[in-house]
């Protein structure tokens, strides 16, 4: 992996544990033909004020970090080397302490 | 004709496809486990079809940042070829060898069956060049995510530079010519070198002798005629 450097973050004393929950959706304007059949499944239970319907994942990680803008840093990072596939998603990241 | 299939826990038709080259080349491929990060020189590396890794987080995403991808990669940029079928293809996409990505089926279903292809004529393709002008290829598709999907400059760019090879078109028995919704109908794509191929199609599925069409066997040999030309 020699041409993808990750930095070697060894875990420190200091360091914090946290939980980073990593939300991915499909970017707008990419068709989410899921989100429609539910769309549909709704409306066949009377649900007939939903305009739309959406779908994505969510990724929980327990990571260790000096601080929170760090881990965002780390998150952030992830999520463009693997997590995401950027052609068609998007992505949001919340940290919590814990 | 040297020729290399890389295996990833979960492809499945790793076997089919060596079994196909060895038929046409005689010469049988070596096979190249994912946890390799390097194989003997060879004139071509498929990256076969299946279920990598499961198919988790994304198809294909896992098996394009394997060690033997990394190693796929060194061969591309040395001007080698590449041809990634099914899953394939998506690990190539995944990899960033190839632009878009292949979403859900239009219509929320695993698409097992045969389709009727258009070969591109004048494509960047290599793996087609030999092919005679107006060829059409009845070859199956089994995919779930086989939905081609690139934004409207990137298909642009792919129809200006030739780099859409196969194209799915009527004259299939089974369905509609699109099975999965792709844009531009398309069902095969190659780099702006022609020497990178990605296709949902499986050319190894359709090799006579008790498949019901002999039209993959007539695309493998054409690419590695003109492969080795």
């Amino acid at each position: 992996m020699a041409e993808h450097p990750v930095d070697d973050k060894k875990t420190q004393k200091t360091d914090k544990n946290m939980q980073i929950v990593i939300n991915i959706s499909l970017k707008e304007g990419v068709l989410d033909p899921e989100g429609r059949a539910i769309q549909h499944a709704l409306a066949a239970l009377g649900f007939d004020e939903v305009a739309g319907v959406r779908t994505g994942k969510r990724i929980t990680l327990d990571i260790e970090a000096e601080d929170v803008e760090r881990a965002r840093q780390r998150a952030a990072k992830m999520c463009e080397s693997l997590l995401a596939n950027t052609v068609i998603e998007d992505y949001e990241i919340e940290v919590a302490d814990s | 004709m040297r020729v290399a299939v890389i295996v990833f826990p979960g492809s499945n038709c790793d076997r089919d496809m060596m079994v196909a080259i060895e038929q046409i080349t005689g010469r049988r491929p070596a096979l190249v486990w994912h946890k390799q990060d390097s194989f003997e020189a060879v004139d071509l590396a498929i990256v076969p079809g299946g279920f990598s890794f499961g198919d988790y987080l994304r198809c294909g995403a896992l098996a394009a940042r394997a060690p033997a991808m990394e190693a796929v990669q060194d061969h591309a940029a040395r001007g080698g070829a590449v041809l990634g079928v099914c899953n394939g293809f998506q690990i190539l996409l995944e990899a960033g060898m190839l632009p878009g990505v292949l979403v859900r089926n239009r219509d929320l279903r695993f698409v097992c069956r045969e389709t009727c292809l258009q070969v591109e004529q004048n494509s960047a393709s290599v793996f087609t060049s030999h092919l005679p002008e107006g060829t059409k290829l009845h070859i199956p598709v089994a995919h779930n995510e086989g939905n081609y999907f690139a934004e409207p400059d990137m298909l642009a760019e792919l129809e200006a530079n030739g780099q859409v090879a196969l194209r799915y078109t009527e004259g299939s028995h089974h369905g509609p010519a699109n099975p999965n919704g792709a844009a531009h109908d398309i069902a095969g794509i190659v780099s702006a070198n022609g020497r990178v191929m990605g296709m949902m199609p499986h050319p190894e599925r359709a090799m006579g002798a008790g498949h019901h069409s002999a039209d993959g066997r007539l695309f493998l040999s054409a690419a590695l005629e003109a492969l080795a030309a």
